[in-house]
């Protein structure tokens, strides 16, 4: 049996030399993807990871695996250098960040280096199911409310891109992950050609084309944003609130219920049940959300929802 | 070619980028395994799928029904004088820990190596249960690889220790090294030549009588690895910086290097025994020694027990898994790091994302259906488990593997007021959910069964399995008829229902828990993502209709969401046309009608 793992001057002689990214020699390169299931996280990190390893780096790339396609939050670090330990990259030491979709880009931010690290973010909001759960009147949207330029302001070099935008102009909204892989390249000083030849070599024959053309663009659009110039990006507008005031009010006609159940068993938030008289009543008046499931599905009129405007002064007493 | 596919060939100056579980299964490959079984679980189930991509000349890998029958088939090979290996998650080896208990005394003929993956910070499992301390139930070598090289190294030492000794050895892994990739340098095949079968009784067959004899030879045995563990290569002694010295195994090890580069390292590449002397000299030759060790104080202990002063456990987190971070802080709790000063780094509140059913996912209608019908729910192991949250919160319990039919059958025996349902997924029922359901026909209990039937182990990515029609290599199998089982054991009410008819599903579940006995409702579509991702023509909400009434997003569908219009200060609702597969459940509950089809429908 072989020892311990290959060192690095083992992997030097295994591999092509280094050509550039001196810094890596000293210290790990971090690099951190976030995003959503489905998103191409794993297809980013995987492409650093190869390329880094070309360069005749040692890399370790970490993923979680497991819930990821059922739409929750999914990540992968990608560490590369002379000699990498942690698979993980510690809190506060990822050289970038790069975020598929907004609210997963914020919420790794302090896995970046407070003083030098780069955040590249798509704009794109997907938004959970979760976030759209509460179904009272006026209710928010249960969504990140910081602003682009909220966020850029607070860290130490930021690109807020509207990399999915880009994408559906080129006719593929798939290829937005190799739009901000192209923003990364322009950071990361990998010969440009080397990310195009790894590209072709890793995608699908058909989309080759499309996927180079992603990475110039997300290239060229944070090159030009670094000199400061005006780009298209669009900037994503923060969900609004509903500013609407209503008290909800029930109805019941306890002469019309037939006790046939329905209204208790298909009210969302169950705060209803059948009283002494199998007749339904409001058993939990403060959970009711006013959203008419039980008189769209009465099917004798029994039960009306009243939502009553709350005027103007009440609500500033409130 | 592409650049990540698996190739036989080996070049000695190529260093392969491979995750820890593409390691093990090439380590056993090279080791020349040749019967390989696995039941799916995360994050173990990618080393049978990579074992099924050398060539079928080469051995034979297969799923089994769940991980006692995978031990099982492992253990008849080795009984039959061939390298076998079985794989499977921290919790699989509790249901193949019978056979498994009994094989550590039976030993081996050809080399017999379980693989078992734990899963620290329980990214996708129901527990953290750390396998090591199966090594002291078992009285069996426990190896445990740090990085891809080791487990491509140590797996195949695994074969060579388990033939030496005769004894089935473990290869415990994590999430951390199962799913990291790192530069591995493989080797080549070899064909280890067929021992032929070994008949002795006294040995094979665990009767009394031969047991009591084998527990000798198996505590005998004990004294043997740990004399050769002693000075294996695999005990690695990193000598530092003799201030502190750290003793730890797996992926611990690389976070103890990247926090203390300089300390003195005693890298355990087994946990299981433990080399008393070498741990003695090594407490001897630094000031003090800190454990660092993930989830519970094994070697710790061990090392208490032997009298030495070590710390541990004080410093470092016994749940969850551990980090560089954690790792930093433990040093820094024991005064060996200097606290570095806090950052205020700004961190905004983070959003909940909580994992959901897909869009389409056919098991949303059995739980819309389960909620409507007030029962009490007893449920399982799949995806359908996400069943319980918010807003179809249709699951009332989930234990583990096959254990929701017997939960039921508990609960309506104790005089459970309401009715009461279990729900099961196909590869679950086929896993250990089988003996649940004849014990539910045997002892009479009024319960329904809803068989969540998507064709496939979608949990874990899409597996085969004996409802599918198709094996490991992907190769034509007999399915399992459902419905002619179910009979088979006695149920006499059994329904199959399509997932994707809302009413009919109301309908036949409030029929099913109506029926006095055991009733077995089988809701019927395929999975949308596996083996064939499926894709319809998506639906709109037509915008101007919709009175945001919120009963679509009952669903929690994750291609519905909140638009920018709003009813009664409500918000109406979106659909994402690149997400929506067209299932129509919503478009069956929404009350006025308003979510319709983009697509012209062919009748």
């Amino acid at each position: 049996m072989s020892g311990p793992s290959p060192t690095a001057s083992e992997l030097a002689k295994a591999m092509p030399a280094p050509s550039t990214l001196a810094a890596a020699e000293q210290q790990p390169v971090n690099v951190l993807v976030v995003g959503v299931g489905g998103q191409g996280v794993i297809m980013v990190s995987k492409l650093i990871a190869l390329l880094a390893q070309q360069q005749g780096f040692e890399v370790k790339q970490s993923e979680v695996h497991g819930m990821a396609k059922r739409g929750g939050a999914v990540f992968s670090h990608v560490r590369f250098g002379e000699r990498v330990w942690s698979p993980t990259i510690p809190l506060g030491e990822a050289d970038f960040l790069i975020a598929l979709e907004w609210a997963e880009g914020l919420r790794w931010l302090n896995y970046l280096k407070p003083d030098t690290g780069v955040f590249i973010c798509d704009t794109k909001q997907i938004v959970p199911p979760f976030s759209c759960r509460d179904r009272r009147p006026g209710a928010a949207l249960g969504y990140v409310r910081e602003t682009v330029d909220e966020v850029i302001a607070k860290v130490a070099e930021g690109y807020a891109i509207d990399a999915t935008h880009m994408a559906e102009q080129l006719g593929n909204d798939r290829v937005a992950n190799v739009v901000l892989l192209g923003a990364l390249s322009a950071a990361l000083k990998f010969p440009a050609s080397q990310w195009e030849e790894i590209i072709a070599d890793f995608v699908p024959k058909k989309t080759v084309g499309v996927n180079i053309e992603a990475l110039r663009q997300g290239r060229r659009w944070i090159e030009e944003a670094r000199k400061g110039l005006p780009h298209p990006s669009t900037v994503p507008t923060p969900a609004m609130p509903v500013h609407a005031d209503y008290r909800v009010r029930l109805e019941i006609t306890p002469e019309w219920c037939k006790s046939c159940d329905i209204c208790v068993k298909m009210c969302p938030e169950r705060c209803l049940r059948l009283n002494a008289e199998r007749i339904v009543e409001l058993a939990s008046p403060e959970k009711c959300t006013g959203c008419r499931m039980c008189e769209w599905l009465c099917p004798d009129f029994a039960l009306r929802v009243h939502l009553d405007p709350v005027r103007a002064t009440e609500g500033a007493v409130r | 070619m592409s650049v990540l596919e698996v190739s036989v060939e080996a070049s000695a100056n190529v260093l392969r980028p491979l995750t820890g579980n593409e390691a093990i299964a090439r380590g056993s490959w090279e080791a020349g395994v040749k019967v390989a079984a696995a039941y799916p679980g995360t994050p173990s189930t990618e080393i049978l799928e990579n074992l099924a991509t050398y060539p079928a000349e080469d051995l034979h890998a297969q799923w089994s029904t769940n991980e006692k029958v995978a031990l099982d088939v492992a253990i008849g090979a080795s009984f039959a004088g061939r390298r076998a290996l079985a794989a499977m998650k921290h919790v699989g080896l509790n249901v193949a820990a019978d056979a498994f208990l009994s094989q550590a005394y039976i030993g081996v003929n050809g080399g017999l190596v379980l693989v078992v993956c734990d899963d620290p910070g329980i990214h996708s499992s129901q527990n953290e249960q750390d396998t090591r301390i199966y090594g002291a139930l078992a009285i069996v070598p426990i190896l445990e690889p740090s990085d891809a090289q080791e487990a491509l190294d140590f797996t195949k030492l695994a074969f060579d220790l388990s033939e030496r000794f005769d004894t089935p050895v473990i290869v415990r892994g994590t999430t951390r090294l199962s799913h990291t990739r790192s530069p591995v340098r493989v080797g080549t095949r070899t064909d280890i030549p067929g021992r032929g079968f070994l008949e002795q009784p006294a040995k094979n067959v665990m009767i009394p009588a031969h047991a009591r004899r084998r527990h000798g030879v198996v505590l005998e045995r004990e004294t043997r690895l740990k004399e050769y563990l002693e000075d294996a290569p695999i005990n690695r002694w990193e000598k530092g910086d003799a201030a502190v010295g750290v003793v730890t195994a797996g992926t611990c090890y690389p976070y103890v290097r990247e926090v203390l580069p300089n300390a003195s390292v005693l890298k355990l590449g087994a946990s299981w025994p433990l080399p008393d002397s070498l741990l003695r000299r090594f407490c001897d030759s630094v000031e003090r020694v800190i454990v660092v060790e993930e989830l519970e104080p094994v070697i710790e202990r061990e090392m208490r027990a032997l009298g030495l002063r070590v710390g541990g456990k004080e410093f470092f987190p016994r749940a969850g898994e551990l980090s560089p971070e954690l790792v930093r802080a433990g040093f820094e709790k024991a005064g060996v790091l200097q606290p570095r000063p806090k950052s205020n780094v700004w961190a905004p509140e983070p959003l909940m994302r909580p994992p959901v059913l897909c869009a389409g996912c056919p098991h949303t209608s059995s739980f819309l259906a389960i909620r409507a019908s007030g029962a009490r729910v007893a449920g399982d192991i799949g995806c359908y488990t996400l069943g319980c949250l918010d807003p179809l919160r249709g699951i009332d319990t989930t234990v583990a593997m096959g254990c929701s039919i017997g939960n039921a059958i508990g609960m309506v025996k104790a005089g459970e007021t309401r009715p009461v349902v279990a729900t099961i997924g196909d590869s679950t029922f086929l896993h250990a959910g089988i003996p649940g359901l004849i014990d539910a026909v045997y002892n009479q209990a009024n319960l329904t069964v809803l068989l969540l039937d998507n064709h496939i182990t979608a949990m874990t990515g899409g597996q085969d399995h004996p409802g599918t029609g198709r094996t490991l290599r992907g190769e034509e199998a007999p399915r399992v008829d459902y419905e002619a089982l179910i009979r088979a054991v006695g149920v006499k009410w059994v329904e199959t229902v399509d997932s994707y008819d809302l009413a009919a599903m109301h309908q036949q579940l409030r029929e099913a828990i109506n029926y006095r006995g055991v009733a077995v409702l089988i809701a019927n579509r395929p999975c949308v993502l596996d083996p064939v991702k499926i894709k319809g023509p998506p639906l709109q909400v037509v915008t101007a209709q919709c009175v945001a009434c919120q009963a679509c997003m009952n669903l929690g569908c994750p291609a519905m969401s909140w638009g920018k219009e709003t009813f009664e200060g409500r918000h109406k609702i979106e659909i994402d046309q690149s997400l929506c597969i067209g299932c129509s459940l919503c478009a069956q509950i929404c009350s006025v009608d308003c979510i319709q089809p983009t697509a012209e429908v062919r009748k």
